[in-house]
């Protein structure tokens, strides 16, 4: 079984998207107080969840074709766009224990869908 | 209990670091319970819906919509994000004065917990060599983004 091109794609953007959502979520973390109502009309917030409302969309449409242990693992690289953004928007430095424990988890989510193959 | 945790979050930042580790802890374990709903719920929902391609969307635009509201519609998907929902929430709480990078590839602890629960949901699961070597390698990352300076 193939893996279509337009899976890879719509997993990949499905990541990119997911990853913004993050960047949203700590945007509207920030801006968080107390009460329910304020949390309600967090916008930061709002747009997070929106965002991985969408990503998750694309996602389930993208391995609706092909094969899991390709498109899985491709999810993780959302991890490798979150500590870009949270460089260039929150100056979170990289940092070697950052940089390594990525690379595992990234690893150890490709070999969890190899033995799921 | 969550607003002393938000309040406490600029004092003690050692005590907050291992809040923040042990809230993204919980959402892996909600979110782990979320997905294999949400993957029962899928399967529920019937051939039309589980091979919508780009194409057949670009043709038809409704059928993205179909998509979504057929999603919203199914008590085990609706649990599921709800389930997910509930995640984001305390993602956020964890995130409050920590740092993004550091915690949300830790969100990969959730592949650690479905394919241990499907051992137990799924009957004809099993671990192997990959599915082991896999885990240790997450729970290595992990434990080097929560634990490292």
């Amino acid at each position: 079984m193939k893996t279509p091109i337009s899976s890879i794609v719509l997993v990949l953007f499905g990541s990119f998207i997911g990853s913004f959502g993050a960047v949203f979520l700590k945007l509207g973390a920030e801006h968080m107080q107390g009460s329910l109502k304020r949390i309600l009309n967090n916008y930061w917030l709002a747009v997070g969840v929106i965002l991985y409302l969408l990503s998750s969309v694309f996602y389930m449409m993208g391995v609706a074709q092909g094969q899991l242990t390709v498109l899985y693992p491709m999810v993780s690289i959302g991890y490798i766009w979150a500590i870009v953004w949270a460089r260039l928007f929150f100056k979170e430095p990289f940092t070697r224990a950052k940089m390594g424990g990525l690379l595992a988890i990234i690893v150890g989510v490709a070999l969890i869908n190899l033995g799921n193959a | 209990m969550i607003a002393t945790t938000v309040s406490e979050t600029a004092l003690d930042s050692g005590a907050a670091a291992r809040r923040s580790f042990l809230l993204v802890f919980w959402c892996t374990v909600i979110g782990a319970l979320a997905q294999i709903l949400v993957k029962q719920g899928t399967s529920q929902m019937g051939e039309h819906h589980l091979h919508l391609t780009l194409g057949q969307v670009a043709r038809n635009p409704e059928l993205f919509v179909q998509f979504s509201l057929g999603m919203m519609t199914n008590v085990k998907l609706f649990i599921g994000y709800c389930l997910y929902g509930v995640n984001t929430f305390l993602m956020a709480l964890a995130l409050k004065g920590r740092e993004l990078s550091r915690l949300y590839p830790i969100i990969a602890l959730t592949y650690v917990w479905v394919t241990i629960l499907s051992l137990f949901v799924l009957p004809d699961e099993h671990l192997n060599f990959f599915r082991t070597a896999g885990i240790v390698f997450i729970v290595g990352g992990v434990s080097i983004l929560g634990l490292k300076k």
